[in-house]
């Protein structure tokens, strides 16, 4: 099968800072200087200046896609991947390089682009589907289907400011799910709605595939990527780092950013902590493989400088979510130790943590009660999820996500 | 021809920094013809939405307006070809407000619709050309809103053939506000100050076209300037048409046919120039 979007080193950048105020005089001087065949006056003063006021949101970005593939892009924020988007959708144009397309496109980069909230849901599927790249012959053709999908039938004629949002949310994602694009851009709109119309979501965007359609999915549910995609694409700072199988590639965006978060090596002068105790070292090593996920053991690993003795120490850590939610408190036994390093570890077991990004905090105790010092946020690191096999590839919620034992009779 | 060759021939989109600026790219917009109906119908359904008199502002605000510029110009005496005043203000308001519709709304393009067109891509053209054309609509009911004054003051007036130039005079209008509008809207994605200008210079313009007072009473020394205005002619056909008395000659409208050309020509250039990154400036 045939190549059927070719991307050709394109890359975009950003103008940085204020745009449109006192621009018009520069402007005048500027346009002056070009037609009287100058050098452009405000280039050649603010060099430096306009070397620093840009962003290079894509750097040479170079990658083909085949007829009915499922590409998936992955890669932190503010790696280009909406950016990338936006230019293959036509929204905004590369600053160089070019991008070749055999076959209609269409993009949902939202869901409900153009949703009028004083017209009905009827009026709105024939406006959605236009602004999408329909004609009224072909919405018409997939009206029914749409209501039926989106079920929202019973209000169709009532006008959509009156729908709650997760009505609102599946009548216009009904639209997009029967476009018959060749080629389909997505951009993580499974991040909406109820589990049972994700599964229909997920569904939808298989067989769009199945049909020989070719799809562009980006989207940070990296188990929605892993069971979607035939390929993946990691973009990191604009540019393309890997391209190849998902799940090498998904495994290899992990390791990248395990290693970034997780060790934290200090020099003797400049360690966090007080006069009887430093904080030197704070590691995480992962029992098995190169990846940090639900299934994996792990062990926190601190080092210390104690200025004295200290008959009864122990340690307490404190494990956060990133978003301030308490996870536990781990109190170690109570140990002698002398002036000097401590090593202390703490060993965290498969299958107890949900995925997500945690940090660490931790306190040196004596004599089981006073505090030496809290060293607070030492270091942060995230689990990835690994899900096999599954139909589902929601949020499983929860403060953590034991494995635990099931009889079922 | 090699396999990379006959691959090439086939790509039926390609997306490149800049597009050839004389591309107007027809074929596209007529390929979403449907979408612009949906627009204008869109516009015209919302906009009376949830308001006690519904589509009688079509009626309103016309007749508002014309009964403040009679009162207007009966204290001040302008003369107005022995036309009953207010028929004369009126077919001038009707007019006048088409042009100025379309110019304000399709001004706003770009800024009242950065929301949509940061997400998925359609000609730009469409959102003014659907605005043109549902100002249109507005119009034709506006016409009729004229009608029972013409049945009513049938002594004073004489309609004429030059009632089957009226949509020519509409098309001159509608070319000049859209032109004007989406270049106006261009330049806006940076100098927004345009924004504000654009109100009260429509009203300026107001006056200097011959919409509360005839041209004829323009003195002799100022006529060459007033001249100038494309949009003086088109207005006064419009009177001559419904009411029999105007002040215009074939090269004055031919003049202003030319210059509505050209409006909407360097218009759309301009328009065409931005569309494709203005996202990344607003």
């Amino acid at each position: 099968m045939g190549t059927v979007i070719r991307v050709e080193h394109v890359s975009k950048v950003y103008q940085l800072g204020k745009v449109g105020t006192g621009t018009l005089a520069s402007d005048i001087q500027r346009s002056f200087a070009r037609l009287t065949g100058k050098e452009d006056p405000l280039l050649r003063i603010g060099q430096k200046q306009s070397e620093d006021g840009i962003h290079i949101a894509l750097r040479d970005v170079s990658f083909n896609v085949t007829q009915g593939q499922v590409l998936g892009i992955i890669g932190k924020n503010g790696a280009g991947k909406s950016t990338l988007l936006k230019i293959v959708s036509r929204v905004t144009a590369p600053s160089t390089g070019k991008i070749k397309m055999r076959g209609r496109l269409a993009s949902l980069l939202e869901v409900g682009t153009g949703f009028h909230p004083e017209l009905s849901g009827r009026e709105n599927i024939f406006l959605n589907g236009a602004i999408l790249g329909m004609t009224k012959k072909e919405v018409a053709r997939k009206f029914d289907e749409i209501v039926e999908f989106s079920g929202v039938a019973k209000f169709i004629d009532t006008p959509v400011k009156r729908y709650s949002s997760g009505m609102y949310v599946r009548l216009a994602f009904a639209v997009a799910a029967h476009l018959e694009p060749e080629i389909l851009i997505v951009d993580e709109v499974l991040a909406v709605g109820d589990a049972d119309f994700q599964r229909k979501c997920l569904g939808k965007m298989k067989d769009v595939s199945s049909q020989g359609r070719t799809v562009l999915f980006v989207s940070h549910n990296m188990e929605a990527v892993k069971n979607l995609c035939q390929e993946v694409v990691l973009l990191e700072k604009g540019q393309v780092a890997e391209i190849g199988n998902p799940t090498a590639v998904i495994n290899s965006y992990f390791k990248r950013n395990t290693e970034y978060n997780s060790k934290v090596i200090f020099e003797e002068e400049n360690a966090p902590g007080n006069e009887i105790v430093k904080l030197r070292k704070a590691e995480l090593h992962i029992h098995e493989g190169e990846t940090l996920d639900i299934n994996q053991g792990f062990d926190l690993h601190f080092e210390f400088d104690l200025k004295n003795d200290y008959p009864e120490f122990n340690f307490s850590l404190n494990l956060f979510s990133i978003t301030g939610e308490h996870i536990f408190n781990t109190v170690s036994t109570v140990v002698s130790v002398n002036c000097g390093r401590v090593k202390g570890n703490c060993t965290i077991p498969s299958n107890l943590m949900n995925s997500g990004n945690y940090t660490v905090s931790i306190m040196a105790v004596s004599q089981r009660s006073i505090t030496l010092f809290y060293f607070q946020n030492v270091m942060n690191f995230e689990i990835f999820d690994n899900r096999e096999n599954e139909k589902w590839f929601g949020n499983i919620s929860g403060a953590v996500r034991p494995k635990l034992d099931w009889k079922i009779s | 021809m090699t396999q990379e060759e006959i691959q090439h021939e086939e790509w039926t989109q390609i997306i490149e920094p800049t597009e050839g600026i004389f591309n107007f790219n027809l074929r596209e917009l007529w390929r979403y013809r449907d979408l612009i109906l949906l627009f204008v119908r869109r516009d015209f359904i919302a906009v009376y939405k949830q308001t006690i008199l519904g589509p009688l502002w079509h009626f309103l605000q016309p007749l508002f307006t014309t009964a403040v510029y009679t009162i207007f110009i009966s204290i001040v005496k302008v003369p107005t070809d022995e036309i009953p005043r207010i028929l004369f203000i009126l077919t001038g308001v009707v007019i006048w407000n088409y042009f100025s519709q379309c110019l304000v709304k399709t001004s706003n393009t770009f800024i009242g619709n950065a929301s949509i067109f940061g997400k998925v891509y359609f000609p730009r053209l469409v959102i003014p050309i659907a605005v043109v054309i549902s100002n249109l609509m507005s119009f034709c009911i506006q016409c009729l809103l004229i009608i029972p004054f013409l049945f009513f003051y049938r002594e004073n007036i004489h309609p004429n053939f030059y009632i089957l130039f009226i949509p020519f005079l509409i098309l001159i209008l509608a070319m000049m506000g859209l032109g004007l509008g989406v270049l106006v809207s261009s330049l806006t994605i940076k100098y927004r100050d345009l924004n504000y200008l654009i109100g009260f210079s429509v009203q300026l313009a107001m006056y200097a076209t011959p919409v509360i007072y005839p041209l004829s009473l323009i003195p002799g020394r100022f006529k060459s300037i007033a001249a100038l205005n494309p949009l003086s002619p088109v207005v006064e056909v419009f009177r001559y048409a419904l009411l029999g008395k105007g002040t215009f000659s074939i090269e004055t409208v031919l003049y202003s046919a030319v210059a509505a050309i050209l409006i909407l020509i360097i218009g759309v250039l301009m328009f065409r120039r931005v569309e494709n990154s203005f996202m990344d400036t607003v």
